[in-house]
């Protein structure tokens, strides 16, 4: 009887850690079937180049990625850009180096941008800093199927725009069905055709706002294939040590119970 | 009492004789490891060794995050980001850390539920059991400053939160509650001292957990029937028992590596399930969040904490006896650290003359609703402070009292226990068929 409590009280309190998520007045979160979900999911190196264009001609003119190295846009497992890439890329922004007194243009080991607006938060952990799935009954349940939706969450908000605009207190808000409290003070930022891609890939608001959203979980994870990696690496001979060691434990006891012969 | 008869460690050779006359460490090492553990242990008596595997991978893995860990309001945070992206293996290290600790609770929950339902706790192992108590309470101050080290948002407030406690107590409570954080609020002087007290207590509970298996080898381990081993003779003590190596050591390992599995698949696949979002930003002292709840391992007591609120009778009472030194939030502390306070009297309070809950009819059922009413404690402590959650979490909190200060004592007068069998022995060949016994030679 003890066996059976104790593995219901544990399932249900494992499940419940998710609960921690549960929070007030949540917006309406979109569920995305990204290509990195699940234990075998990975980065698509393709979207997260896409992503990355948006990032730049977007995003970037108010937020910034402030922790996140600009060399690790060469990392496989990654946007896995060609090192010349990365340099040129690194070039077009500018940093004040303290030894040279001087503003200078950016090299690969230093890190993206910051904001640029005092209100527009930085993104670099922005896909792990929300959670958009909570259910049911503030369980967290859901995440274990959906993911915990941090860059679902960012897709919903991007493509979460009612068109409606109000005025409080001399700032314009926005009305989102994704943002907590329904109205957000950033402007509807993704608009239909905006940006051409080299890939020609499709450049609706939905599948820029994938893009985008799959990058900045990126950001936010960058080590997300290496550690599944070690995961399945870690699972699988943790799997083989179990069993040679349930062999030799059944074999030890096997005398002192004797069962088999006896039965 | 002398311990379980069993044959001690002899010295052979000369080295071995010249090493024991001055230093008996082989002995020590030896009596500790052949220790005649009962036979009849079941899965539950597995988590000591995943407990003290959990202590060692999160010293391990901690001291290594030490050293890419900055201890300062302004690069805590970012140094926690350099340790996750620039770090040869840093996200592995300290998602396991993190992880850890709630494989950790997970364990210690299953530990400590374990000794309550075969009774454990008492006599002769109150000492163990207080001992055991008190590295819960060490582990949870630990855990609770490690969750502050990252210094996110969560990490903040829950540290505002928790402190301000403290503050609750009458008459000191301020000049406490400053002197925890080093200044009026939670800032660099309380990152530093929790950075480095959280360094300190893994230690003291390595030590105290010394001292833990230090009594229950005097004692013997209990067993699922409570029925102690025989003492009578050596060949007695021998049916009852058999050596912790090999046979309790495979055992444990492989149990070990079977939890193994499923703690690498979180960490591998879902290393933030657990975790709370908000801590992924970084600590922001003028802007609340909007749900401050602590990690899921401190939720039941979370619960019992928010549960007294100022509209209870309870504490109206108190309030109004002890002429409004205890109010509400007050009375809120005193309950949480009195729902651990009523465990650790455990041994006390339990009237019964059986020890094992498995021969204890009525019993079983008061158990098995304590262990219900601790994941609703769970539940309810991370939900919003309002209704129905209120009057759910009042009703396990008072669940909670009452199954330790009134359902205890009463079950042991009123209850008729089942007979339990004579000895360990027996209960094993009921198990295992009449001629299993003894290892073959």
């Amino acid at each position: 009887m003890f066996k059976k409590i104790a593995i219901a009280a544990v399932a249900a309190l494992t499940l419940s850690g998710g609960a921690a998520m549960a929070a007030g007045a949540e917006g309406h979160v979109e569920n995305v079937d990204f290509s990195f979900q699940g234990p075998f999911g990975s980065f698509d190196q393709n979207q997260l180049q896409r992503g990355l264009q948006v990032y730049t001609e977007v995003c970037a003119a108010c937020h910034g990625l402030r922790y996140v190295p600009l060399r690790t846009l060469a990392d496989e497992g990654g946007p896995h850009l060609p090192e010349d890439q990365v340099r040129a890329y690194a070039s077009q922004f500018e940093i004040f180096d303290p030894e040279l007194d001087d503003f200078r243009p950016r090299v690969e080991t230093d890190p993206f941008p910051m904001s640029n607006l005092e209100n527009a938060p930085d993104l670099s952990l922005m896909a792990k800093a929300r959670a958009g799935f909570h259910g049911p009954y503030g369980t967290g349940i859901n995440q274990l199927f959906k993911g915990i939706g941090g860059p679902e969450y960012i897709y919903s908000l991007l493509m979460g725009y009612t068109g409606e605009e109000k005025t409080e207190a001399g700032v314009t808000l926005y009305e989102n069905t994704a943002f907590p409290g329904g109205w957000i003070a950033m402007a509807p930022p993704l608009f239909e055709d905006q940006l051409e891609f080299a890939d020609g890939h499709s450049n609706s608001m939905e599948s820029v706002a994938e893009d985008v959203s799959a990058f900045l979980m990126w950001t936010a994870e960058p080590k997300m294939m290496a550690r599944k990696q070690t995961g399945l690496v870690a699972v699988i001979f943790l799997s083989v040590l179990t069993v040679l060691l349930y062999l030799t434990n059944k074999r030890i006891w096997m005398p002192v119970k004797r069962k088999e012969k006896n039965v | 009492m002398a311990g379980i008869p069993h044959d001690h460690y002899e010295p052979k050779s000369g080295g071995e004789k010249w090493l024991h006359s001055r230093l008996p460490i082989l002995g020590l090492i030896y009596d500790t490891i052949m220790i005649p553990t009962p036979k009849n242990l079941n899965w539950m008596w597995i988590w000591g060794i995943v407990l003290t595997f959990c202590l060692a991978m999160q010293i391990v893995t901690g001291i290594i995050l030490v050293m890419h860990y900055t201890p300062h309001v302004d690069f805590a945070f970012a140094s926690v980001e350099h340790i996750m992206r620039n770090v040869n293996g840093g996200h592995m290290l300290r998602y396991l850390h993190q992880n850890g600790a709630s494989l950790f609770f997970v364990a210690v929950y299953l530990h400590i539920f374990r000794g309550l339902y075969y009774g454990s706790y008492k006599a002769p192992r109150e000492i163990t059991w207080i001992i055991g108590m008190l590295i819960y309470l060490l582990m949870m101050a630990t855990a609770f400053m490690g969750y502050v080290l990252p210094w996110g948002q969560m990490s903040f407030w829950g540290a505002t939160v928790i402190t301000g406690l403290f503050g609750a107590i009458p008459f000191i409570g301020d000049a406490l509650q400053t002197w925890l954080l080093g200044g009026p609020a939670v800032d660099n002087a309380t990152l530093n001292r929790f950075f480095s007290l959280h360094y300190l207590l893994p230690f003291v509970i390595a030590a105290l957990v010394a001292v833990h298996i230090w009594a229950f080898h005097t004692t013997g381990n209990n067993n699922p029937t409570g029925v102690e081993v025989r003492r009578t003779s050596k060949e007695d003590a021998q049916k009852d028992t058999l050596p912790f190596w090999p046979y309790f050591v495979m055992k444990d390992l492989f149990a070990l590596s079977l939890i193994l599995v499923i703690f690498f698949a979180i960490v591998g696949f879902m290393p933030n399930y657990l975790g709370h979002p908000d801590n992924y930003i970084e600590a922001n002292p003028l802007v609340t969040p909007s749900h401050i709840v602590p990690e899921w391992y401190f939720l039941p007591f979370y619960a019992i904490l928010r549960a007294f609120t100022a509209d209870v009778w309870v504490v109206m009472f108190a309030n109004w006896i002890t002429g409004g030194l205890i109010d509400a939030k007050f009375f809120g502390v005193l309950a949480m650290f009195g729902a651990i306070a009523v465990m650790a009297l455990a041994p006390w309070l339990d009237t019964s003359r059986v020890r094992s809950g498995r021969y204890r009819p009525m019993f079983k059922w008061w158990f098995a609703l304590l262990c219900v009413d601790f994941v609703v404690l769970a539940w309810v402590g991370a939900m919003p402070a309002e209704e129905p959650y209120a009057t759910i979490s009042l009703i396990a909190s008072a669940y909670w009292f009452a199954y330790f200060l009134v359902i205890l004592p009463l079950l042991g007068v009123i209850e008729k226990p089942q007979a339990a069998p004579a000895t360990i022995e027996d209960d094993f060949k009921a198990h295992y068929g009449a001629s299993s016994g003894a290892p073959a030679e």
